[in-house]
């Protein structure tokens, strides 16, 4: 008994201190701090089904050890036979109908929480986004406002946006653990949920349906900056010119490279509606690239040299003759000065 | 045949006789040696998977196969080590707990057995070539887009491994209902052979789903038909529910003979009947119907709709209270009883607040709002992990201690026993805990690398830890077993003091099982005759001749051509050639099956002489 009760000990402190050191995970990721309304009410039946668990958990386990405590063979009662119980109705009844009490007290809140985020009754005045999941980038088209980007969704704080999403190749799931709980992205038919988040901030996005060896590095970010902030994005994204000529000599290199290696004929720059790659309209304003690594030029070389050695299976790897380093540093110097807006991620404060 | 082999057999002889069984034992025997091969061979996939992850962004393995990984991981898991361990077992056990001496249909019994084999063989065969790699659920159109042949092992492994299921199935429903001994009324059988009886009948209404399913799927890969074809009209969601209306179930088909196990192990041990019987019985059958009314709750997320998904939420919820009849049943088992703690008892106690925590994350799993945060992130892992080691596998290691000597006659050293337990079960609970938290801190399943800086070094390095705990857990009970094959102590007929019909039989027991039938006159019949008689069964019969079915090797012949048909469909994508395959296949196959309907087989009989010459 000794043993049992020191090792089970033994584990819960460990247990606890492990929690302990990794806290509640990474802020702007994590679903344990909710920034956002349908976060919040995950987290409210969250919270309402862990207490009422410890509680079952807590009665089970009272029983368990006195039981074992008691009834445990001693010496001396090895021809001791017990009474051999066949039941009992008191008892019996106890058991079954507290639990369904239990379970009612959680399926009322269940169904009440479901019918709210489901509820569709103000997307049309409401900021509706057409989101598209690609292996492996998520594209982000504006319709009403004729923008389209990708990699980086911009909302406006405090304000419900409508994501309508359809997937153009195989399932995917959008998911902004901070903000919200997920929602698949199918190839058939399109998805509704929406995206109300609290504060500004810059908020991890995961794909969360298994789509292929690069599944693990499907990130995105929501941008969450306010709504005047917004309505400065929107207006700066709409007056982009996309044949801008940019500075200095080996960018104008890199754009005349983009153009000679036929790069448009996947990437847009602007609001055109080719979506076979992701738009590059505000490349330089990307939090990241290729939606995991830092948003540095040497990074983006590295990417456009060699896209397979960083996400594997992507459909841009050996789209283009072979390019060499040079070249794409030119590209990259180029394709780093997009920056059409003074609104960027660290205007959403983070 | 002669009864008594007790002179020494050649290793060719025994394989022969193992190859041309038909006898219950002998083929729940094999099912327990194939479905540990492939434990074993799922474990390793699963420690691979953790040290892959031990750190963030690490390349050990390559994305391509990781993902081949995790597939093989939960098919093999699922498919070929925890249901057939489970189905050795009801094969052994079941037929003596009700007083058989064998299986409805023995020659079915041993084909279901080499078609689970073959398609656990097919099934592996493809990691020379490219093993599966859509996850074990096998979504569309991921699946059906899958380069190279990966898939097509994955759907004919499948259908072959899945029909030897569903035979087996159909043979326990009928041997349940039709060869219980006299006096063994519905009522009075053990909780094991009930919860045999309801999985056969999960298994009958469920795999013929999965059978469906993964004919699309075989036509769509191979003949270019649409079912998952959105571009061409088709729908990928249908896969996902044909792949549930079997998959949740299948969670039933394993759960509820663990429960069967806890339900003969606690009794014994507690030295007390089943508290509350009658209500074990009906939770049993009432888990087993909410099973098939809850597939959805494994698609809250697909979009399905606020109504489908309040009435699955729900539904899956109810669930709960079945299993917690059962739970506090257990408990109150024990409760006045005279409890002995050994290694078949040390599983079942950490069976007890293990499974409660799978149980109670179900429960929050099926509150649809909540499950949008835990689906498809590592809190459904640890959760179903939870459930399927904190039940299933803790009910086998518990059933291979309580049963070995029964089936082996030799008793499970309990020193390295102990040991396997203490590690496995620490491990255990370090690997799988901490995934709750991973879950809901932002890590989904089925990652191949999570990021830097994202909070979820710590937790991942404890899991893979816990990995190498399960680890060596496993490998104290390989050595236990050899071990106890070569020195174990021999075990008497009943060295548990047991209270069911297995234990009044030799251990291992005759080919025949009863000499004469057992008049069975209540629940518990040996501890009854324990407690009420001399301690012996009454004869319901007198002493005759027993009527056995024959050894056959066409079962096995039969496989051969479904396995080779298997591979020739497979490959007849790259060459028409490969057609061969299939026709020479089925001829194999259909010749087989001609073979034993037209020759006459009417087994053998041990005579009077034969039986009375054998001692007691």
């Amino acid at each position: 008994m000794k043993g049992w009760m020191g090792k089970s000990k033994a584990l819960f402190l460990f247990t606890m201190l492990a929690l302990f050191l990794a806290g509640c995970g990474k802020e702007n990721l994590t679903a344990l701090e909710p920034k956002g309304y349908g976060a919040e009410r995950s987290m409210d039946l969250i919270i309402l089904t862990t207490l009422i668990m410890i509680g079952v958990f807590l009665v089970v386990m009272v029983i368990y050890v006195i039981a074992l405590i008691k009834f445990r063979r001693k010496k001396g009662q090895e021809d001791y036979i017990p009474k051999q119980i066949e039941g009992n109705h008191k008892l019996e009844t106890i058991w079954t109908v507290i639990p369904i009490i239990l379970v009612l007290i959680i399926a009322v809140p269940t169904v009440i929480a479901t019918f709210d985020l489901a509820d569709e009754s103000q997307a049309s005045t409401s900021l509706n986004v057409e989101v598209t999941g690609n292996q492996y980038w998520w594209h982000f088209n504006y319709e009403d406002e004729e923008i389209v980007t990708s990699q980086d969704l911009y909302i406006p704080a405090g304000e419900r946006v409508y994501l309508n999403m359809q997937s153009s190749d195989v399932i995917h799931s959008f998911w902004v653990p901070s903000i919200s709980g997920k929602m698949d992205v199918n190839p058939e038919n399109v998805n509704t949920m929406f995206l109300e988040a609290y504060e500004e901030g810059v908020y991890w996005g995961k794909c969360a349906e298994l789509c292929g060896p690069s599944h693990s590095l499907m990130d995105f970010k929501v941008i969450v900056v306010s709504p005047e902030e917004f309505d400065q994005w929107v207006s700066d994204m709409q007056n982009v010119d996309p044949e801008q000529v940019p500075e200095g000599a080996v960018a104008q290199q890199g754009q005349a490279l983009f153009e000679a290696n036929n790069c448009m004929a996947c990437h847009a720059i602007g609001s055109s509606p080719v979506a076979t790659g992701p738009n590059l309209t505000n490349f330089g304003d990307r939090s990241t690239v290729a939606g995991i690594l830092e948003p540095t030029k040497e990074n983006l070389v590295e990417w456009i040299v060699d896209p397979e050695s960083i996400k594997p299976g992507n459909k841009m790897t050996g789209a283009y003759p072979s390019i060499s380093e040079e070249e794409a540093n030119s590209i990259a110097e180029y394709l780093m000065q997009l920056k059409p807006s003074e609104i960027t991620p660290e205007s959403a404060g983070n | 045949m002669s009864i008594t082999a007790t002179q020494k057999r050649g290793f060719s002889a025994v394989l022969w006789d193992y190859l041309t069984t038909v006898d219950h034992k002998k083929v729940g025997i094999l099912y327990l040696i194939g479905g540990g091969f492939f434990f074993l061979l799922g474990g390793l996939e699963a420690l691979i998977i953790r040290i892959q992850l031990i750190k963030p962004e690490n390349d050990f393995i390559s994305a391509g196969l990781y993902n081949e990984m995790i597939t093989m991981h939960g098919t093999t898991m699922i498919f070929l080590a925890a249901t057939p361990l489970l189905f050795g077992l009801m094969n052994y056990i079941m037929p003596l707990q009700i007083g058989a001496r064998d299986v409805a249909f023995p020659f079915l019994n041993a084909l279901g057995f080499w078609l689970f084999f073959s398609g656990g063989v097919l099934l592996n065969l493809s990691w020379f070539t490219g093993a599966p790699d859509a996850g074990w659920t096998n979504y569309a159109p991921l699946s059906v887009q899958s380069p190279g042949h990966g898939v097509d092992f994955y759907v004919m492994g499948l259908q072959l491994a899945g029909a030897g299921t569903l035979m087996s199935g159909i043979n326990f429903i009928v041997t349940i209902v039709t060869m219980r001994a006299p006096g063994m009324t519905y009522m009075r059988m053990p909780l094991f052979s009930w919860t045999t009886l309801v999985t056969s009948i999960l298994v009958l209404f469920a795999f013929p789903a999965l059978t469906v399913g993964l004919f699309l799927m075989m036509f769509d890969r191979m003949f270019d038909t649409a079912f998952f074809d959105v571009a061409l009209g088709g729908n990928t969601v249908i896969w996902q529910h044909l792949f549930w209306i079997f998959g949740h179930p299948e969670v039933y088909i394993l759960i509820l003979p663990a429960f069967g196990i806890f339900s003969e192990i606690i009794p014994t041990f507690s030295r007390k009947r089943l508290f509350g019987y009658t209500a074990m019985v009906f939770a049993t059958f009432l888990i087993a119907f909410l099973g098939f009314m809850v597939w959805a709750h494994h698609m809250f997320t697909v979009g399905l709709g606020p109504v489908a998904n309040s009435i699955f939420a729900v539904a899956t919820m109810a669930i709960a209270v079945p299993t917690g009849i059962k739970i506090f049943n257990w408990l109150f088992t024990m409760w006045g009883g005279s409890i002995v703690i050994n290694s078949a008892m040390l599983w079942t106690l950490a069976f007890v607040p293990s499974f409660t925590i799978g149980g109670m994350t179900g429960v929050m799993l099926g509150a649809s709002v909540a499950d949008y945060q835990y689906h498809d992130t590592y809190f459904v892992v640890a959760h179903f992990h939870y459930v399927i080691v904190g039940g299933v596998v803790f009910a086998l290691l518990a059933a291979m201690h309580y049963w070995w000597p029964k089936m082996f006659g030799r008793i499970l050293h309990e020193g390295l026993g102990k040991l396997a337990f203490w590690t496995f079960f620490i491990g255990f609970h370090l690997t799988f805990f901490i995934q709750h938290f991973l879950g809901l801190m932002g890590m989904p399943r089925r990652y191949w690398v999570f990021l830097e800086n994202q909070g979820l070094d710590t937790g991942n390095l404890i899991s893979t830890i816990g990995a190498f705990f399960m680890t060596f857990g496993t490998i104290v009970f390989v050595i236990n077993i050899v071990y106890t094959a070569m020195k174990g102590e021999k075990a008497p007929a009943d060295p548990w003091d047991g209270r069911t019909l297995e234990w009044t039989l030799s251990s291992p027991p005759a080919h025949y099982n009863f000499k004469q039938l057992p008049l069975v006159r209540g629940l518990d019949p040996l501890w009854i005759e324990k407690t009420e008689g001399n301690g012996k069964m009454t004869p319901a019969e007198p002493l005759d001749e027993i009527h056995m079915p024959n050894s056959s090797i066409v079962p096995l012949i039969m496989t051969i051509g479904f396995f080779i048909a298997s591979y020739g469909f497979i490959y007849q994508v790259d060459h028409k050639a490969w057609l061969i395959a299939v026709y020479v296949g089925m001829a194999i196959a259909l010749g087989s099956m001609l073979y034993r309907s037209l020759k006459d087989d009417h087994g053998h009989h041990i005579t009077k002489d034969e039986l009375e010459r054998e001692a007691d």
